[in-house]
């Protein structure tokens, strides 16, 4: 659609308009005005089409209406809206939902309460075009021999999914699956040679592998749990192969425990697709571990927006993040101490002590420190129960959430960290920008 | 056998009558249930209305209009007259054009209600799953609006069973081709034979328990989620 657009506009406007979009080819380019009564929501943002980008803001923020807005639930009288280059809404444009390349979940799973799980899960795959780039699960057998003859990435995946789906099979023989096997027949010639690398090609088993749902095919979404049903719904969104997904605070409806036991699902989303997410969360929790990047949102409007750490470690919004304030940074395992039950982790130069969560020597760990965890101090000297002191340049002052503190951006070796710290003690202390002082880090959080 | 020729000929008829509109109602009713359900439309209630009217209405108020409308001057009556199928009123046809009419909201209302109770979250969620609004009728809507369906169709047929005022207005009391058995044992009555009358009305009266008894303990809503 862009395209016969660009041909009518002059040769160098249509220059120009090809050098904007192959900048905008990485980018979700969202520009929304939507005006109801008591609500503003008022948005121009670029977006990367990479990574899991955080639109983080309190319930009434608008981060659910933008959300909304980008899958065409909600129409935004004014609105432009390009992913990748391709055009989605503007003046004259406006792309249904269903045929925007999206997966969407929900903060309530929403599964369709008539069909059963792999009914739910094949309801999206059958209808997104060229996507049912995956082997039927019914004929196990001929699905397995291909993917031994492709040395690529899914089969690990592929195989696994497999095995699981066939002892399934054999303990319920459910009509519904006798006959879905039929119709998926003819599908299976194009897709093999479709099956693609893991990142940019779902399929079902993968998407029921990834979410640990293997068992629950045969059931109906009234006899699953909380935790059960949201890992459905998010299977059910990969499924349709999107190349864009949208989550919708999908842990918000969930208890602490249910958390926990999806959130390393999510994780593992994050290692190994390539989608793009886009994650609504009120959590800085959720944020830290799982955000690339973040949009902070407040009224309808977008306060910041940026890397996550940098975003994180500015002075102007801990003020609003109050106790969560902090920074996330990249790390890897290198050492474990048995004795003391300790980990040392490389981070951004320099070595952190933490407790020993179990994980695994050089794996890539993110790390979360809080501004509250963090002190300042002159002289590293003297004797102290804290682990981790390191030297650091201070970058910045700014105000905090309690006239009585201060936050300080310090730089630890390249990185930016937050320190809380009382508004009197930075006056003793003398702390000012540019100057010398260690860092004294209490707490790290492996996330 | 104990019922005569002419009344299983009433009895036949009844039921083909409520068998043909609720067809026609399922078909006709289900649009406009959707539209009522789903619409912002300022229109809702004025239209709401309207399909509620039978309701409240007498039914010889709504056969007085219909006959009117149907009767040799009247606007639909000179359509039909136009098109070539002749006059309605005292026919087959014109009973069901009236029942359909007399029994709307009985298919409306139930089947919209289902409409509404799905709300807008399954049917967002199959957006996103690429279907079309089409699809999404067929594949979401109506499965989960079954109940409502059922509830609808039972209601729809039992009350056009018990039809009576519209049916003396536009269909009169033809053996054969509009007299149902409502009418019938009205003719027993008010020729006194009484024993005649015993023995229909006791049909229906089984019949119409044992309908609603079909519609009560088949009940959907006992394991609603």
């Amino acid at each position: 659609m862009n395209e016969t657009q660009a041909n009518t506009n002059t040769a160098a406007a249509a220059a120009a308009a090809a050098g904007a979009e192959t900048g905008m080819r990485s980018q979700i380019e969202a520009r929304f005005r939507v005006a109801w009564p008591g609500f503003t929501l008022d948005v121009d943002e670029r977006l990367p089409a990479r990574g899991v980008t955080a639109l983080f803001g309190h319930s009434g923020s608008g981060k659910t209406t933008l959300l909304r807005c980008i899958a065409g639930l909600e129409h935004a009288a004014v609105g432009r809206l390009s992913f990748k280059g391709s055009v989605w809404q503007d003046a004259k444009t406006w792309v249904p939902t269903h045929r925007r390349p999206i997966g969407y979940v929900f903060q309530e799973a929403s599964l369709f309460p008539h069909l059963t799980v792999l009914g739910n899960l094949r309801y999206g795959q059958r209808r997104s075009r060229g996507g049912s780039a995956s082997d039927s699960l019914g004929k196990s057998s001929d699905s397995d021999s291909n993917s031994l003859g492709k040395p690529n990435a899914s089969n690990s995946l592929g195989k696994r999914a497999l095995a699981i789906t066939e002892s399934s099979a054999d303990t319920d023989t459910d009509t519904d699956t006798d006959t879905d096997t039929d119709t998926d027949t003819d599908t299976d010639t194009d897709t093999d040679t479709d099956t693609g690398s893991v990142t940019d090609r779902f399929s079902l088993e993968q998407a029921i592998e990834l979410l640990g749902i293997g068992h629950l095919l045969q059931r109906k979404p009234a006899a699953l749990s909380g935790g059960e049903r949201q890992r459905v719904g998010i299977a059910r969104a990969l499924a349709v192969n999107p190349r864009l997904l949208l989550m919708d605070e999908p842990l918000a409806a969930l208890d602490l425990k249910r958390k926990q036991e999806i959130l390393p699902y999510l994780e593992r989303l994050h290692d190994e697709l390539e989608i793009p997410v886009l994650y609504v969360s009120h959590s800085p929790d959720e944020v830290a571990r799982l955000a690339d990047h973040i949009l902070v949102m407040d009224e309808g409007r977008v306060l910041a927006s940026g890397p996550l750490n940098e975003t994180l470690s500015r002075l102007d919004l801990p003020i609003r993040l109050g106790e969560d304030a902090g920074v996330v940074l990249d790390g890897q395992v290198a050492e474990r101490d048995e004795q003391w039950h300790l980990l040392r982790v490389a981070c951004c130069g320099a070595s952190l002590w933490t407790r020993d969560s179990g994980a695994e020597i050089g794996a890539h760990v993110r790390l979360r420190i809080l501004a509250r965890d963090v002190s300042i101090t002159r002289d590293p000297g003297h004797a102290s129960s804290i682990q981790n002191t390191l030297p650091a340049t201070i970058l910045s002052l700014g105000d905090d959430s309690h006239p009585a503190l201060r936050l300080v951006k310090l730089e630890i070796s390249g990185s930016p960290v937050l320190a809380r710290v009382t508004r009197r003690s930075a006056d003793q202390l003398d702390l000012a920008p540019r100057q010398l002082v260690y860092a004294q880090i209490k707490a790290v959080a492996l996330l | 056998m104990w019922l005569t020729e002419t009344d299983l000929e009433a009895i036949w008829l009844t039921l083909r009558l409520a068998a043909v509109t609720t067809l026609i109602l399922f078909v006709v009713g289900t649009p406009v249930a959707w539209w009522l359900a789903r619409t912002r439309s300022r229109w809702k209630g004025p239209i709401g209305a309207v399909v509620a009217l039978p309701l409240v209405l007498p039914p010889s108020v709504l056969g007085f209009y219909l006959l009117v409308a149907m009767g040799p001057n009247g606007p639909v009556g000179q359509l039909t007259q136009t098109l070539g199928i002749g006059l309605l009123p005292f026919t087959f046809w014109g009973l069901v054009v009236a029942s359909v009419f007399y029994s709307f909201p009985f298919m409306v209302q139930p089947v919209q209600n289902a409409f509404e109770g799905i709300g807008d979250r399954p049917l967002e969620a199959a957006a996103t799953l690429r279907a079309s609004p089409l699809d999404r009728f067929f594949s979401v809507a109506l499965p989960l609006a079954l109940p409502g369906f059922v509830t609808a169709g039972i209601l729809t047929f039992a009350h056009t069973v018990g039809e009576f005022g519209v049916v003396l207005m536009i269909g009169g009391n033809i053996p054969g081709v509009t007299r149902v058995a409502s009418v019938q044992i009205y003719d027993y009555v008010e020729a006194l034979e009484y024993g005649n009358a015993h023995r229909l009305a006791a049909v229906m009266l089984v019949f119409s328990f044992l309908v609603l008894l079909a519609l009560y303990v088949w009940n959907p809503g006992a394991k609603k989620r």
